[in-house]
């Protein structure tokens, strides 16, 4: 049933654009965290998003491939009496960008809407294929 | 000869149905992959598709290698459905995506009236055909 299908891809998507939104939560909670459990200041974080493909389909959505830790160099701060400060004075604080996180958010929030309407779509159309020939 | 081609309408509203539907399935992976670096929008020629099926001159998927000697393997492979096409992009994203999601919802949105009207008229070949039985207008 292709209309089925089409709920398992926008439930695909609704859950990777999900986990993006917690990622991004994480991320913009952390902002400040110059400890995590290995003592080291958090690093921002990204999801990595890749099509599902199965062979004889036209695609069956979308899936968090990864989540992967940003490279950007870590934030120093001058504050001199923070325990965590260097021999200079310095604390390194996280990587995270908040517009960076900010602009995910709205994109993924906007997809998730997206990925809903298509659903609607879809369930009122099946319910119309129920009803034909009445 | 015919100008325009006539077929059963109880098939025919068949066959646009189910390639409605998988035209919604291919529209709606788009949606989901909106966000998917290097994914590609794709889209069927929903006409030309609909004449292919309904003259039976739809291209196969399968490939196999003819077979010569008693040790040969056939090896068949699947090729990628050749309806499917890729959808030109009007604004190519950086990361190699090229699904314009105000166009594959318009598209989709439009799929789902057209689903509705294949519907529609699906549901009249049927109620006529039922008040012919009957003898009942419905």
């Amino acid at each position: 049933m292709s209309l089925l299908a089409a709920f398992d891809i926008g439930s695909s998507g609704l859950s990777a654009q999900a986990m993006r939104l917690n990622v991004t939560a994480s991320n913009i909670a952390n902002a400040e965290s110059v400890s995590g459990p290995d003592g080291r200041p958090y690093r921002a974080r990204q999801v990595e998003f890749s099509a599902l493909m199965k062979p004889g389909s036209p695609g069956s959505g979308v899936a968090v491939s990864s989540i992967v830790e940003s490279d950007a160099p870590l934030r120093m701060e001058y504050r001199p009496g923070h325990p965590k400060a260097n021999a200079s004075g310095y604390v390194e604080m996280p990587n995270v960008n908040p517009v960076e996180e900010m602009v995910n958010m709205i994109s993924a929030s906007r997809s998730y809407q997206m990925n809903i309407e298509a659903m609607n779509v879809s369930r009122q159309l099946m319910l119309k294929t129920l009803d034909l020939g009445r | 000869m015919n100008a325009v081609p006539q077929y059963d309408p109880l098939s025919f509203g068949e066959n646009a149905l189910k390639l409605r539907t998988f035209r919604q399935q291919i529209l709606g992976n788009n949606l989901a992959n909106s966000d998917t670096p290097g994914f590609k929008a794709r889209d069927i020629r929903f006409a030309d598709v609909l004449k292919a099926q309904m003259e039976g001159t739809l291209p196969s998927t399968e490939v196999s290698m003819t077979t010569t000697h008693a040790g040969h393997i056939a090896g068949n492979i699947t090729k990628d459905d050749p309806r499917l096409l890729y959808r030109v992009p009007n604004q190519p994203a950086k990361d190699g995506n090229t699904v314009d999601s105000d166009v594959e919802l318009s598209e989709f949105t439009k799929n789902s009236v057209m689903t509705e009207a294949a519907l529609g008229f699906l549901s009249g070949t049927l109620r006529g055909r039922m008040s012919a039985i009957t003898g009942q207008p419905s």
